[in-house]
């Protein structure tokens, strides 16, 4: 079986994947992606947290508890993002973050 | 309560005058003269008493205390008469002399503001409040020589006379704070046990923390009292109205120096006159008596001569008070009160009468068209120059020379020599303005003012025969008044007969002279421009010092000020604002890789960082 360290590597990667997504994508579908990404990789996280932390023989409930909160929250964001990106794309016709920049001028 | 009163009337007419009687310059002028004339009354009804009335608790700080209080005592109620005794006389005159001027409410409201301030000076109860009326005295000056502000040379003596009595007053409150320093008191009573007490701690440090004490004082007495080197503002200030140059720059605002210095000795003791101090402040009073005089023998404007003439008898005042004859001094400050007012009227009727002429070489025979004036103004001219035993002024200058005598025999040749040149002065005015034949149309055509402008004229000649034997109250102050006269009595036929003969001389001087001159004989352009003093004032200290510290201070102001503190600041924001705007790029994704190092530092600061 794999070793706690492994799933938090892998977790850590999705995470560095996720970072530099938001960080360097231009497009905000694709950052808005790599955000979900991130929350991924904080779930994989605590599930694998649950796991290995659990009490004879019984995982650790509470972390997935949170779990779900977290997937809740994500797919309630997601829809309120998503929207937010079609209206965007609607007033502005891009959805490129370059080109976002009415604030600053 | 009279003394409050004394002290609240003037400043309740002057505040009622400028509050609600602007415009109506009867009602203010009638006020006024009302104001002073019910304070001449009070200041008679007051002689001889000791209670200053309740005294109100200013400033209290712990220990120290700081009462506003009126002192009464024999010197304060006889120069109470003096002020206002002069005081009620000018401002009838001025109602006469003033009648035609656009401003007379506003005369005479800065004339009952003068009343009051001086009242202040002489009846302050410690040297706070003496300070306080000093500055006082000063604005109320200003203001009336300024009267007619609209005259450039009215207003640069306005100026020049406050400028240069800051130069005083700033030496006047070192050496205020120098006497608390060694008495720990501003209170006049009480400053003899507190130098006691210091001289009891300090027996080392109490002689030369005095003497500069009083030395500082005296700054402010110079200043006030024109003597030298800041005697230059009083001749300027001529350019006031002459009742205003009557009663404050001859009678009783310049006399203040002298009557300061008088309340410090007795406050502090005569002893603490004696050395460096004394001696200083003597020969300064000796050296303007001297300079004033001869400068006086060559000025051709009637109110400059008798503004040297005063410049030179309080040289006088000055040197008794240095001379520890502070008695003598204030004796003649009290004769020379009244008949200089005297003078300075008469010049002012006669100017009045020559349609505002003031060069005495444009006068004459005056004596036919004006002889009541030139009589008050003979008799004005026999006081200063000490006519033996009918005038007042002989009684005090005697006084004053037996003083000198007696300590310093030079500075009695310096007083003998000045009591020859004022006789030669006066004697060469009075000629030339008086007697001989008009010169001048204005002169020609003038007679004699009305008896608004001759009743104070006779009265105050009265007073310039009879006022020496007014002067019980003073003479009451210290006993040694009586003493000085017994111990010198082998001197006293010399003094008489110096005196006598630098009368005699200085009159045939100027009657030979000038009898029947049309211009003047004697050309001296040093006198005739007062020893260049003004001038060196005007290129030395106007065009080096003040030039010079202006630029310097127009470029602190606009380098420092202007551009290191207000600019500069205003540029550091806007680099720093500059500097973050950058971070604020609107770029979204810089956001969010802040974001990230910022938590990742978060987190590795409160993981790794103790």
């Amino acid at each position: 079986m794999a070793s706690l360290n492994s799933y938090l590597f892998v977790s850590g990667l999705l995470f560095i994947i996720g970072l530099s997504g938001v960080v360097m994508r231009r497009n905000i579908i694709v950052v808005f992606m790599c955000l979900e990404l991130m929350l991924s990789a904080a779930n994989l996280t605590l599930v694998a947290f649950s796991r290995f932390n659990g009490t004879g023989g019984l995982p650790d409930y509470s972390a997935q508890m949170l779990v779900f909160f977290v997937i809740t929250v994500a797919a309630a964001e997601v829809a309120v993002g998503l929207a937010i990106i079609v209206a965007l794309y609607r007033a502005r016709q891009t959805i490129h973050t370059d080109e976002l920049t009415a604030l600053k001028d | 309560m009279l003394p409050w009163l004394l002290l609240l009337l003037p400043l309740c007419s002057a505040a009622v005058n400028q509050l609600y009687l602007k415009r109506n310059a009867f009602l203010a002028s009638m006020l006024s003269v009302a104001s002073v004339v019910v304070t001449l009354i009070v200041s008679f009804l007051l002689l001889g008493k000791t209670d200053g009335g309740p005294s109100y608790s200013w400033i209290s700080i712990g220990d120290f205390q700081l009462p506003i209080q009126l002192k009464l005592d024999a010197l304060s109620t006889g120069m109470m008469i003096v002020v206002t005794g002069i005081g009620a006389l000018v401002h009838i005159f001025s109602l006469a002399y003033m009648a035609e001027d656009g401003a007379k409410a506003r005369f005479f409201t800065c004339l009952s503001l003068f009343m009051f301030s001086m009242t202040g000076i002489v009846l302050a109860g410690n040297f706070i409040m003496t300070f306080i009326f000093w500055e006082l005295v000063g604005l109320s000056s200003y203001l009336l020589i300024g009267h007619w502000y609209e005259k450039d040379s009215a207003a640069d003596a306005a100026n020049k006379a406050f400028m240069v009595n800051r130069v005083g007053d700033f030496g006047f409150l070192i050496g205020i704070l120098l006497t608390f320093g060694l008495t720990g008191t501003f209170v006049f009573d009480d400053m003899k046990v507190g130098l006691n007490n210091f001289a009891a701690l300090h027996p080392d440090l109490v002689g030369g923390l005095l003497a500069a004490a009083i030395l500082c004082v005296f700054c402010g007495a110079v200043g006030k009292s024109a003597q030298m080197p800041l005697h230059v503002w009083l001749p300027d200030a001529m350019e006031g109205p002459t009742p205003v140059s009557a009663l404050i720059h001859a009678a009783t605002m310049v006399a203040a120096g002298v009557y300061m210095l008088f309340r410090v000795q007795l406050s502090l003791g005569a002893e603490a006159f004696e050395g460096v101090a004394g001696n200083a402040i003597a020969w300064v009073g000796g050296f303007t008596s001297l300079c004033a005089a001869l400068m006086a023998t060559q000025q051709n404007d009637i109110k400059r001569v008798l503004a040297y003439s005063t410049l030179s008898q309080l040289g006088y005042m000055v040197m008794a008070v240095g001379l520890g004859g502070a008695e003598a001094g204030m004796f003649h400050l009290f004769t020379h009160a009244w008949f200089k007012a005297l003078l300075f009227l008469g010049s002012g009727a006669v100017i009045y009468a020559c349609h505002h002429e003031q060069d005495i070489w444009k006068m004459g025979g005056l004596i036919k068209k004006m002889p009541i004036t030139t009589l008050t103004f003979a008799i004005g001219t026999a006081a200063l120059i000490a006519v033996p035993f009918v005038t007042s002024g002989f009684y005090s200058k005697e006084e004053i020379l037996a003083t000198a005598y007696a300590k310093n025999k030079i500075l009695f040749g310096i007083a003998v020599f000045v009591a020859f040149l004022t006789t030669f002065y006066m004697t060469r005015a009075f000629v030339v303005a008086f007697l001989g034949k008009p010169r001048d149309h204005g002169s020609d055509h003038a007679h004699e003012v009305g008896p608004l402008m001759l009743a104070p004229l006779c009265l105050l000649a009265l007073m310039a025969i009879g006022s020496s034997w007014l002067t019980k109250p003073l003479s009451a102050v210290d006993p040694r008044l009586i003493h000085h006269a017994e111990e010198h009595a082998e001197g006293h036929l010399l003094i008489l007969g110096l005196s006598a003969a630098a009368l005699v001389l200085g009159l045939l001087a100027g009657f030979l002279l000038y009898r029947g001159k049309d211009k003047d004989p004697i050309d001296l352009p040093l006198l005739q421009n007062r020893f260049y003093i003004d001038v060196v004032y005007e290129k030395g200290v106007v065009k080096l010092l003040q030039d010079g510290l202006a630029a310097l201070i127009h470029f602190l102001d606009v380098w420092v000020i202007n551009g290191l503190l207000v600019g500069g600041s205003a540029r550091l924001s806007q680099s720093f604002g500059n500097l973050f705007r950058r971070a604020q790029a609107g770029n979204l994704q810089g956001y969010a890789f802040l974001l990230g190092i910022g938590v990742v530092l978060v987190i590795y600061f409160t993981t790794f960082w103790n």
